[in-house]
């Protein structure tokens, strides 16, 4: 038969286990946090554009410079890529997304050597690579303008999922099309849509972010 | 009784009469020029490269009375076309319009966004810092048409809206 005393060992034994298992675990807990073995969650970025990260766009198009070489996104890793669908017999919206496109450029300052801004022409009938060339180059020398085939813009358009048609009106056609700018970060993936009406500031904010790893 | 005119006399009475003449026909010309109540400020078009076909043209619009604005004709080109732009959510859409309304003391804005002058089939870059003479035909609420004459300055493709 246990005399009280066996019992209260007992008991002495087990808080004493307990304690020392307590604190064995609260040190290793402390010991992994302090050394980064276990990271709290990093908080995901906060952009003012629409953060589309993990879009299942298809990377493998490629689309024709004004020297007919064949450029694919890969080309452009370790940039943040803008690229923007429209057409140079717009007078408006064309012109001031890539006027945009500049100004962006101009507030990330030092780092807007990794910016690249790609403008596709949605009217290849019009648009020939040597008019894409310069048309771009007026609104800064790195941009580039780019196109394809019709077959493959009506590809382009499914995977991107932007609108574009040819439209008769007045004497010849206008093209309506998506104002959507698509944003790239430095690996290559598709993360963000900008409005056409999105600020410079606030753009540049969202590539700056993209530019640092974010 | 005669009136005693010398023939002096007679040719000073002819040509001051043929100069009253002319004073009131140039003062009449001059006021149906000035009776297109329809004035443009702040006129100007986008630059374009080489080999680049289309541009806009916009301008503030203010008319008194009331006006459309029918067409316009420009040196640069033969297809001048009034158009209209639209969003509908996030996709652009342009179309020609066959009139613009300009309301009696309304600015009418054809501005990046709206309205605006189409210049198509251009056959020669428009130069940053080149002044363009546009020609608008306007018409009255009664009918009357007429031409008012828009000087635009040419601003740099890159420009952004002012």
């Amino acid at each position: 038969m246990k005399s009280d005393t066996g019992n209260i060992s007992q008991i002495e034994r087990f808080a004493k286990r307990w304690r020392t298992a307590c604190f064995s675990s609260f040190a290793f807990a402390a010991f992994c946090l302090v050394t980064g073995v276990v990271r709290a969650e990093p908080a995901k970025p906060v952009f003012h554009s629409k953060d589309v990260t993990g879009y299942p766009l298809d990377y493998g198009f490629t689309l024709k410079d004004a020297d007919g070489h064949d450029r694919k996104l890969s080309d452009f890793k370790g940039k943040v890529v803008q690229i923007f669908f429209g057409f140079t017999q717009c007078p408006m919206i064309c012109p001031m997304a890539l006027s945009r496109a500049a100004g962006i450029k101009k507030l990330l300052g030092e780092d807007g050597d990794k910016f690249q801004v790609i403008f596709v022409t949605v009217d290849p009938e019009r648009d020939t690579p040597e008019l894409l060339r310069s048309y771009t180059a007026a609104f800064d020398p790195t941009f580039l303008g780019l196109s394809t085939d019709s077959e493959q813009l009506k590809a382009l358009s499914a995977n991107f999922k932007f609108t574009y048609s040819k439209i008769e009106t007045g004497s010849s056609y206008t093209m309506d099309h998506s104002t959507i700018s698509y944003v790239f970060d430095p690996a290559g993936k598709l993360r963000l849509l900008q409005r056409h009406d999105a600020k410079s500031a606030d753009c540049a904010d969202d590539i700056r972010l993209l530019i640092e790893g974010k | 009784m005669t009136s005693g005119c010398s023939l002096k006399e007679n040719n000073n009475i002819t040509n001051h009469t043929m100069k009253l003449r002319n004073s009131i026909l140039t003062a009449l010309l001059f006021t149906s020029a000035a009776r297109a109540e329809v004035i443009a400020t702040d006129a100007w078009v986008r630059a374009t490269v080489p080999t680049q076909k289309a541009t806009g043209a916009f301008m503030s619009l203010k008319a008194t009375g009331d006006y459309k604005l029918i067409s316009a004709t420009c040196p640069l080109t033969k297809t001048v076309e009034i158009h209209e732009m639209l969003m509908e959510g996030d996709v652009m859409k342009m179309r020609q319009i066959p009139k613009l309304d300009l309301p009696d003391n309304k600015i009418v804005s054809l501005s990046p966004g709206g309205y605006h002058v189409m210049l198509l089939d251009l056959k020669e870059q428009v130069q940053a810092g080149q002044t363009v003479q546009i020609v608008l035909l306007v018409e009255k609420s009664d009918g009357k048409r007429e031409n008012v004459t828009v000087s635009a300055i040419v601003r740099p493709l890159k420009d952004k809206e002012p």
